[in-house]
């Protein structure tokens, strides 16, 4: 396999952005990422995108995309793991990188979802439809079903919960792409609207359009594109039961575990390697969850990271300095490429106010549905 | 020699009491309930219909007799409130039950002898030995429509009654039937709401059907008023079965275990066969229950039964009427009411 | 739910029908082709009970758009005494009662409708014993 480089990145600004198409993001953040590398050309595309056919009622998304992008006739293919689109996005093109098939890839993600659609309703087409979906089951739903179970066996508290979207929020507030870039006081968290009980508003993630892209080559051919490539040590992905009741441990994220423990391997990396992470905090417990199946925290302790600040900024392990899917926005196939993008920036030295010192590997880590899809990757400052 | 070997009943657990509906369209709470003698009446939740009360009601009954579901030859469901217009409430109830598909299914419709009916045939097929056993359910969802003296009692529930050739928890010693063209209540395709004439239903409708059946059959078995422990007459409101059955002859004591109606409502083609449900929830062996059905339209079915030795060994094994009557119970406002039971216009 | 999926599914939804593994005795509900746990392709058919007790809890406030009238409403995932686990809605309930722990039988109920015009789908929901 050849070593494998990110050597740019382009994002649209995360949020309601009602005047544009999911073709104009898509174009938007794939014209970026070219341009920063000042490439005009590409051997392969990868679009991560969950839904556009229940979304916007497109689906055979690449050529569609690729043409508008100006390049009619690039091979190019859609990826489709849920939330976790575009983390399987980057992994494809990472593999057709590694594998000596193709030189330059863009890997992109994109979803457009505020345009009328039951966003509700097409969100929950990601968890198991008969055994689920069929008696009335939300998104929140389920990762309120996590939530409790893991209070319950590891006493966790609502206060945890809301401490980590207090935290995302004060990084959020520093991205000048994130939907909400305002901070959040434990009490406004703790008192906003029940969703799905524990879970209120402000521990969901936001409906969100958007777009981000990647471009990906041979880490020998890096310096055509940029001085600061960023290198590509791991890519470990792993599913699970689609349905929240066949886990024995309905707290326990298996195939985050799974996902992760593959990615270390292949990089040959302890957790305590990593400095700085983004991870799929689609609702605070999910972070709480991921950052234990990480092996960042010991099982059961998740829930005392945020509070405690050891995942903020300035912390042991900064984990979403991006702001994270809760406060930078989630249009969920985009999500996995701009998990990329803060890590590459933070990497590079380029994450501004957000920067984590002397960060050298970094960690990106996005999951499709409750959990029974994840991808990991690990990256290193070149 | 067919009766009854299994039997089971089912009541929703939301309540509106008589007074929150009075108090909807400035009637005099205390006067409608007294005048009616209606307390409170079941309502079903959004998720309750005639099918999912027929399914929990038969479960029970096939759980008292303790048969096989699959020598069910034949399953009859009356009601005037099949949640499909075409389409039998049967299957889905066959199915669930694990009956079938060697049966023979049919909803039945009479107004609210619909479920006696149903028993009725069951228990023919029984007896002419065409079927081992046959399920007849009775059960409603009711509709009566806002501010309508009907509003006071529609109401939500049903009986089932599997009728067998052996083991039986009653025996039938008598039945009658007694049907003329009386129009005093209907429902027009499409309509949502039923009609009624006022007190047209009572003395030419309810009372001479009721009382005629429940003459011949007492005549037809040799048997007087004294001589039942329990009866049933079907229960419109408080007033009607407690009326007839003096009128009859009857006392109170044999009338009220088997009167359900002041706190369960009218649960139309449910209410005779959940009164005798209750009734053979109390009874002895040895003890003769009368239960005679009225439907508008108009007719009524009588029943003459004997409890048997085995009913006291069976009953514990389902719940009774009476706890499911007096069970936890969730009392709802008048506008909680309108939104269950689909009064309310809503934006499809 | 188109009518023809959910006939499929009727003998999971109506009779709660299950499937026990020849191999490693795991419980499969809805059934399957191949056991989850050891690859196994025999099994004994099982009914499953219709009690059980609670794993773990919600209530959803914010419902899709066929549920909106019944929000808010409770859902568990719910194990029966065999062992297998059923994502369900509670029913007849309080909605604070219903957490880990809390025994429950299950009852036939409509699931949802589809629209005015569409077929009605049935199933179970839980309710809390008391
Ligand atoms: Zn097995």
């Amino acid at each position: 396999m050849r070593e494998v480089a990110v050597v740019s990145a382009g994002m649209t600004p995360f949020g309601e952005l009602w005047r544009h198409s999911l073709r104009d993001l898509f174009v938007e953040a794939s014209l970026e990422a070219l341009r920063n590398a000042r490439a005009d050309s590409v051997d392969a595309v990868y679009v991560g995108n969950m839904s556009g056919g229940q979304f916007v009622g497109q689906e055979h998304l690449a050529p569609l995309l690729v043409d508008q992008l100006g390049f009619r006739g690039v091979a190019a293919t859609r990826v489709e793991s849920a939330c976790a689109s575009g983390g399987a996005a980057l992994r494809a093109a990472f593999l057709d990188v590694a594998s000596g098939m193709s030189d330059v890839v863009l890997a992109a993600g994109v979803e457009k979802m505020n345009d009328g659609a039951d966003v509700t309703g097409v969100l929950a087409s990601a968890a198991d439809q008969e055994a689920e979906v069929y008696h009335g089951v939300t998104f929140p739903g389920l990762y309120a079903m996590i939530a409790r179970a893991h209070m319950e066996q590891h006493g966790t508290t609502l206060e945890d919960l809301a401490a980590v979207s207090v935290k995302n929020h004060r990084h959020g507030a520093l991205n000048p792409k994130a939907q909400f870039r305002q901070e959040v006081t434990l009490e406004q968290v703790m008192n906003s609207s029940l969703v799905a009980d524990p879970l209120r508003l402000l521990h969901c993630s936001p409906v969100s359009d958007g777009a981000a892209a990647v471009l990906l080559c041979p880490l020998s051919r890096a310096k055509e594109f940029t001085d600061r490539p960023v290198r590509i040590r791991a890519s470990g992905l792993a599913t699970s039961s689609m349905a929240l009741a066949e886990r024995r441990d309905p707290a326990f994220l298996d195939a985050v575990r799974l996902s992760a423990s593959r990615a270390y391997k292949m990089a040959g990396l302890s957790p305590s390697g990593i400095d700085v992470a983004e991870v799929h905090d689609c609702f605070s417990i999910a972070e709480i969850c991921v950052i234990e199946a990480l092996c960042f925290v010991e099982p059961g302790r998740g829930g005392q990271a945020a509070r405690t600040g050891e995942t903020a900024l300035g912390g042991r392990l900064p984990v979403n300095p991006s702001g994270g899917l809760k406060s930078k926005g989630h249009p969920v196939g985009a999500t996995g490429i701009a998990q990329v993008i803060e890590i590459f920036d933070q990497l590079r030295g380029a994450a501004g106010e957000r920067q984590v010192a002397d960060a050298a590997i970094g960690l990106t880590q996005n999951m499709g549905g409750s959990g029974a899809s994840s991808v990991v990757h690990i990256f290193e400052r070149v | 020699m067919a009766g009854i070997v299994g039997y089971g009943a089912f009541i929703p657990r939301n309540r509106i009491k008589t007074e929150e509906i009075a108090r909807q369209w400035g009637k005099d709470p205390v006067a409608v309930r007294r005048g009616l003698l209606l307390e409170e009446k079941s309502v079903p939740g959004l998720d309750e219909d005639t099918i999912t009360i027929s399914v929990e009601a038969g479960r029970a009954a096939l759980e008292r007799a303790g048969i096989d579901p699959q020598r069910v030859g034949a399953l009859y469901i009356g009601s005037e409130s099949h949640p499909y217009a075409v389409k039998p409430s049967g299957t889905v109830v066959a199915e669930a039950l694990g009956v079938g598909p060697e049966v023979h299914v049919a909803d039945f419709e009479f107004a609210c002898k619909a479920g006696t009916e149903a028993m009725f045939v069951a228990l023919s097929l029984v007896e002419s030995g065409r079927v081992e056993y046959a399920l007849a359910i009775g059960a409603d969802t009711s509709q009566g429509a806002p501010n309508d003296a009907l509003e006071y009692s529609a109401s939500a529930g049903g009986a089932a009654y599997l009728f067998g050739p052996r083991e039986l928890l009653a025996d039938v010693v008598e039945t009658y039937s007694y049907t003329t063209d009386t129009p005093d209540f209907w429902r027009r395709e499409g309509e949502f709401y039923p009609r009624h004439t006022g007190r047209f239903t009572g003395e030419p409708a309810y009372f001479r059907h009721v009382s005629t059946a429940a003459r011949a059959i007492l005549e037809r078995a040799g048997l007087r008023p004294a001589d039942f422990r329990y009866a049933v007459f079907h229960m419109p409101n408080g007033k009607f079965p407690l009326s007839v059955g003096a009128e009859l002859g009857f006392t109170r004591q044999q009338l009220e275990p088997g009167w359900v109606v002041p706190t369960m409502g009218n649960t139309y083609s449910g209410s005779s066969p959940t009164g005798l449900a209750a009734a053979l929830d109390v009874a002895d062996p040895g003890d003769l229950v009368l239960i005679t059905s009225f439907g508008s339209g108009a007719g009524s079915d009588a029943f003459v039964l004997r409890a048997t030795e085995l009913l006291l060994e069976r009953r514990s094994r389902a719940p009774t009427v009476r706890s499911m009557l007096e069970g936890k119970r969730r009392y709802l406002t008048y506008g909680q009411y309108a939104k269950y039971r689909e009064k309310i216009l809503l934006n499809e | 739910m188109p009518s023809p999926r959910y006939w499929r599914e009727i003998p999971a939804r109506y009779r709660l029908e299950a499937a026990r593994c020849g191999g490693c005795g795991a419980i499969l509900y809805p059934v399957r082709r191949i056991c989850p746990a050891c690859r196994g392709e025999t099994f004994s058919p099982v009914k499953l009970s219709r009690r059980g007790k609670v794993i773990t809890s919600t209530v959803i406030h914010a419902a899709p758009t066929e549920f909106q009238m019944e929000a808010p409403y409770a859902m568990a995932v719910v194990e029966t005494p065999e062992g297998a686990r059923l994502m369900v809605q509670v029913a007849d309930c309080d909605l604070e009662e219903v957490v880990p722990g809390t025994e429950v039988t299950l009852e036939f109920r409509r699931i949802r409708k589809e629209g005015k015009g569409g077929i009605l789908c049935y199933g179970h929901k839980a309710v809390p014993v008391r």
